[in-house]
């Protein structure tokens, strides 16, 4: 392929290590020598991450968690838009504002849906696999231009703009990544078969309300402990949906599995596992709560569960 | 079976519980689990660290979407992105905090339901456009609102956007989680048609629907019962303060 994730790695790699130094030069700066090194590692971890031997970059891990968890990664001195400025160019501006705003999702959505397919001699010119992720690559460089276009601002004040976001959401840009990576080591350490193992053996599930019960809240609590509904529907089906669902209670597993990973999903809404929904947003819209948003879904996926409850019991039977 | 299963990995789900609830600071708790996770799976001390980097490698694309559209976001909001889109929502008379959502969340359902997943999103979408839209649409009806309410907008503006993705989505017969859920069937002996697991899926997409639209509905309301009275109250104020002059 011509176009593939790896360079979003470098690209996004150059901008931590452009963001590093920044701090580092920024004499004002309350935590100026801990926050540069932070950033720093993450950059390496993307500039030549694949590269590195696994257990050094698994100590890196360890370091970055401590520099966080004690205080290390702290905020620069910035100088913020002045409101009057923002509300004087607004007014100039005007619409055109909306134009390279909107040129991300549209960049994104025709790379995704038109240039799936397009090859330059045998190779893909967009990374199949990453088609979303390269497609929104390319469209934030393309919208990049066109702000820098705009507002006769230069890409080096972008970059400015970009670490005053970065230092506001501090270490919460990575948790996400955190989170993803204990995934994987819940899952080679075999947590999700300890799991399922505990639902299935103490629960007598020959009623079918109460194998439908123990799976739609199985997948949410999987869901919720996981922070993935994609790591719970292996477990659960396997567990629940497959030998008691489908097999003694003869369900149709079109809406099993359908209904069942929809479970998972209320599950997410729910939990601060899933940084990426849940606490990247909280921290993206300064709110002092980091589980605002969590609070505000509650009712909602607890609603949808009773109705998933329901909807399952009657829709399975063929 | 019961020999074959480990149990003690179960200490990390524990951990990781405790952790949150007591307020430690995420990073920590999460670095913490995953090295006693691996440690109760025994997993000598090398492969322990192995497993911490393979995993944080592997998972590099999860900071992509946030990252990447900072610097566009950045400069749109030095040059007053947000109060555009502000000012803008407030010359619209019957826009109002709960519609506003109610449509896009709407939007953001069908468009992903359609495949479209990236044309929402917290980083472009809800913080540049979504939320201030909202929070326009309420300061145009009742004036300058608290911090309190303010904060309240902005979380529903999130919400909104994620419950109108994670619903629509997986009506989409191409999307990941349907290969998922119909290869993982395939390899317990069970065909089942991808678009029939998309098309079981819609039952829950509607109601999903309608149970936050209503929600959404609900918050217009609470607004309208909160900050009415706040106004009316302003109002009375400024009476009497005027008569007793």
């Amino acid at each position: 392929m011509i176009i593939s994730i790896n360079y979003l790695y470098y690209l996004v790699g150059a901008i931590l290590a452009v963001t590093s130094l920044m701090t580092l030069a920024d004499k004002d700066h309350p935590k100026r020598y801990s926050s540069a090194f932070f950033w720093g590692l993450y950059a390496v971890v993307f500039l030549v991450g694949e590269r590195l031997p696994p257990e050094l970059v698994g100590v890196v891990v360890i370091v970055m968690a401590l520099l966080a968890g004690f205080g290390g990664v702290g905020i620069g001195k910035h100088r913020p838009p002045s409101e009057k400025d923002s509300k004087a160019s607004a007014e100039r501006l005007r619409h055109k504002l909306f134009i390279p705003a909107l040129s991300i999702p549209l960049v994104t959505v025709i790379g995704t849906v038109l240039m799936k397919n397009v090859k330059i001699g045998d190779a893909f010119l967009l990374d199949p696999k990453n088609i979303t992720l390269v497609s929104l690559g390319l469209g934030c460089i393309i919208a990049l231009a066109l702000s820098c276009w705009l507002t006769r601002d230069t890409p080096m004040q972008g970059m400015r703009e970009s670490r005053r976001l970065t230092d506001a959401l501090g270490w919460a840009v990575v948790l996400p990544q955190m989170l993803g990576m204990l995934g994987l080591v819940f899952s080679d350490a075999g947590v999700g078969k300890a799991v399922a193992h505990l639902t299935t053996a103490y629960i007598n599930m020959d009623m079918r309300l109460v194998a439908v019960v123990v799976y739609v809240l199985g997948m949410a609590l999987f869901t919720i402990i996981m922070g993935n509904g994609f790591a719970a529907f292996p477990v659960m089906t396997g567990g629940v949906g497959v030998p008691i669902l489908m097999g003694l209670h003869h369900g149709n597993p079109a809406v099993i599995a359908a209904i069942g990973m929809f479970s998972g999903y209320c599950g997410t809404l729910m939990t601060p596992m899933a940084a990426n929904f849940n606490i990247v947003p909280a921290a993206l819209l300064e709110l002092p709560d980091k589980n605002a948003v969590i609070k505000v879904q509650v009712p909602t996926a607890a609603a949808l569960l009773v109705v998933n409850i329901f909807l399952l019991y009657f829709l399975m039977l063929k | 079976m019961d020999t074959a299963i480990n149990l003690w990995p179960l200490i990390g789900v524990a951990v990781i519980i405790v952790g949150f609830l007591l307020r430690f600071n995420p990073m920590l708790v999460v670095a913490v689990t995953a090295i006693v996770t691996a440690l109760a799976a025994n997993f000598p001390l090398d492969k322990v660290l192995a497993e911490l980097g393979n995993g944080f490698i592997k998972t590099r694309s999860l900071p992509l979407i946030i990252l990447l559209p900072l610097t566009v976001v950045g400069l749109l909001e030095r040059h007053g992105l947000r109060q555009h889109a502000q000012s803008w929502i407030a010359n619209i008379k019957s826009a109002t905090a709960g519609r506003l959502l109610i449509v896009y969340l709407f939007v953001r359902e069908i468009t992903a339901a359609l495949g479209l997943t990236s044309l929402g999103g917290h980083p472009q979408m809800v913080r540049p456009l979504i939320a201030p839209m909202t929070e326009g649409a309420a300061e145009s009806r009742y004036g300058a609102l608290s911090d309190k309410i303010r904060y309240k907008l902005r979380a529903y503006s999130a919400a909104t956007d994620n419950v109108g993705l994670f619903f629509g989505e997986d009506v989409f017969v191409a999307f990941g989680a349907i290969v998922l859920m119909s290869t993982f069937l395939h390899e317990a002996g069970i065909d089942v048609e991808p678009i029939h697991i998309a098309m079981w899926g819609m039952p829950t997409a509607v109601s999903a629907f309608i149970i936050h639209a209503y929600r959404l509905h609900r918050l217009d309301a609470a607004l309208d019962k909160e900050l009415a009275e706040q106004l009316i109250a302003q109002n009375k104020k400024i009476a009497a303060d005027r008569s007793a002059t």
